[in-house]
């Protein structure tokens, strides 16, 4: 494996392009991706359309970078949302141990029962036309549970630091000790988390659209154009490859730089180095 | 053991019972199954989906929870309602649960065994080609989603055949309907429709297993008691079996819990794309038609397999890890 450093320059190379590519694709190309070129039915990467087109004629190019950028907001949005709240959880149960332990804790397993994907192919559909922020929620809402296991662990052993007890017998209120003294402990793991998490988003994300339960045409997102090139992924590679290669990518890239994060901020984890 | 089995047991069969009722009420509320009644030209009267509705159970003026209740009690005489069509879900799940166990037990013991084993050598090989080449490669593995994986898999056995000229792999269901012939010919036609499905489910368990076999490996070989018996003369080989691979186990039980949840979601890809009639295909169609007793049928079975893994993984700390007993 690449060792950290230009592991970690390599990925932010690759997803600070995957992010010009998302942002500006659709101003650069000629073409948007609604558009309908009758006269280039499934033409390979040429000089008119850089990708190629589909079967219907619609530039590969621009609905790549329509589907990405879809998919790069919602990993972004789920990654800071189910961190923070996988934060909280974890940090309230560890620290306060007792009944809010409990409570939380046979919460964090029943989420665990059923697994996430199954949940999310029931409810995807339903939250999907209150909108992109209900919708990403779902992926959130379904993506914090090992996380706040892993910070009621850590919160359990800071709450008997001395500085922690110290601050309890001056009279410091608990929320306030959890934000100024647990938090700031696990900042290095939550960040990690949080870059590695993105990419399980985007995962879940473009699995969910490739079995037709995510986004719906007319938009696109990475899966559901995986999914309408998979049968022609042989006749028509370029169809299949480039929404793919995009996504395989990104997860790399993330991958990539959350491992090397792990390793430079936490020494403890340097041997087990497992990605999304 | 049994006062340290029996919270453990208890606190599973609450999870259970209160998954299956938040599974009901996610599914009643998410799903519309009136849409399916009502989706035909042309339009039948709303009396009619109605009396259809509540043939199958899913009337939607009373309650959810009286419904639940009503199928709850059903459920628990060992009756878990009818489909959408009329069906028996019992009869569906008969059929279906079978094609599932097999694929998550080939997918479990592969990725476990074949994962454990890619550590230990990854480990002892330290810093040489095999342990490098085998980060990089569970790095690409778990770098690929489990569905473009299966799809890649697909196309790969698609070029792989055609090179071959006849079809070895085959990566459509799970047996070739009508296949007819003396047991030894019906298994090898089975195995060769398991092998793609299987190698999707188990690959990505083979890599992250690996790597926390690795790291657990590696811990152990910096270990005093390992050195001890080298000095008293054990070959490292033996030395590793016989004083190092049960301690490299214990932290791995964590893994087999959660493991299996990732797994689970990756038989469900598995089935659907490669046309297994099984649990996670029959829980994606069920959930397009607004099929709530299907879909409900399908949580329960997820819940009873992963609460077995959770129960497993314990039993196997119990047996690798003599502190745990006392």
């Amino acid at each position: 494996m690449l060792p950290p450093l230009p592991g970690a320059l390599v990925g932010l190379a690759l997803i600070t392009l995957l992010g010009l590519y998302a942002v500006l694709g659709p101003y650069v190309s000629p073409w948007s991706p609604t558009d309908i070129d009758y006269r280039a039915l499934s033409v390979p990467p040429g000089a008119g359309h850089w990708f190629g087109t589909n079967r219907i004629g619609q530039d590969v190019f621009a609905q790549t970078a329509r589907g990405l950028r879809k998919s790069l907001l919602i990993g972004l949005f789920v990654a800071l949302a189910s961190t923070a709240f996988a934060a909280l959880v974890g940090t309230c149960a560890g620290y306060f141990g007792g009944w809010t332990d409990r409570v939380l804790t046979f919460v964090v397993d029943l989420f665990l029962v059923v697994p996430g994907f199954l949940v999310l192919v029931m409810v995807a559909p339903a939250l999907r036309a209150a909108g992109w922020v209900a919708y990403a929620g779902a992926f959130a809402a379904l993506g914090w549970m090992l996380t706040a296991r892993a910070v009621r662990a850590t919160a359990l052993s800071l709450r008997e630091r001395p500085y922690v007890t110290a601050a309890r017998h001056m009279g410091v209120r608990p929320l306030r000790i959890v934000r100024r003294h647990i938090l700031p402990h696990m900042a290095s793991f939550l960040i990690t988390h949080a870059t590695i998490a993105t990419a399980g988003a985007v995962i879940s994300e473009a699995g969910l659209s490739y079995f037709g339960f995510g986004v719906q045409p007319p938009d696109v997102s990475l899966g559901t154009l995986i999914a309408d090139s998979t049968e022609v992924a042989l006749t028509y590679p370029w169809m299949f490859f480039f929404p793919t290669g995009m996504l395989l990518c990104f997860v790399l890239a993330v991958n990539l730089v959350g491992q090397a994060l792990r390793r430079v901020l936490d020494p403890s984890a340097a041997g087990a180095e497992v990605p999304a | 053991m049994a006062g340290r089995a029996l919270p453990r047991i208890t606190r599973s069969i609450a999870l259970l019972l209160v998954s299956v009722l938040v599974s009901y009420v996610v599914a009643s509320a998410a799903l519309c199954p009136r849409a399916h009644f009502e989706d035909r030209t042309p339009r039948p009267p709303a009396a009619a989906v109605d009396h259809e509705l509540a043939a199958v159970g899913l009337d939607d003026s009373t309650p959810v929870l009286a419904r639940f209740g009503h199928w709850a009690w059903r459920a628990l005489h060992g009756d878990l309602g009818r489909t959408i069509d009329g069906g028996s879900v019992n009869a569906q799940l008969g059929e279906r649960i079978g094609v599932s166990v097999r694929l998550l037990l080939v997918g479990t013991l592969a990725g476990a065994g074949l994962g454990v084993l890619a550590g230990v050598w990854a480990a002892v090989r330290r810093g040489r080609l095999p342990d490098h080449a085998m980060t990089v490669l569970s790095f690409l593995v778990l770098s690929v989603p489990t569905f473009v994986l299966a799809l890649l898999l697909k196309d790969g056995a698609l070029s792989f055949n055609h090179c071959l000229g006849h079809t070895v792999i085959r990566y459509t269901g799970e047996s070739t309907p009508d296949h007819k012939g003396t047991w030894t010919s019906q298994l090898a036609d089975r195995s060769s429709h398991l092998v793609l499905p299987a190698a999707t489910v188990a690959l990505g368990s083979i890599a992250s297993y690996s790597r926390y076999q690795r790291a657990a490996t590696l811990d152990l070989l910096a270990a005093d008691h390992l050195r001890t018996a080298l000095a008293k003369g054990l070959t490292p080989g033996r030395a590793l079996l016989r004083h190092g691979l049960r301690v490299s186990l214990i932290p791995m039980t964590t893994f087999f819990s959660f493991g299996f949840l990732t797994l689970f979601t990756g038989s469900v890809f598995a089935e659907q794309i490669f046309g297994w009639p099984g649990m996670g295909s029959w829980f994606l169609e069920a959930a397009q038609e607004g099929d709530v007793n299907s879909v409900v049928a399908v949580c329960l079975f997820s819940a009873v397999t992963v609460l077995l893994a959770g129960l497993l993984a314990d039993a196997l700390l119990l047996v690798l890890d003599p502190r745990v007993r006392r």
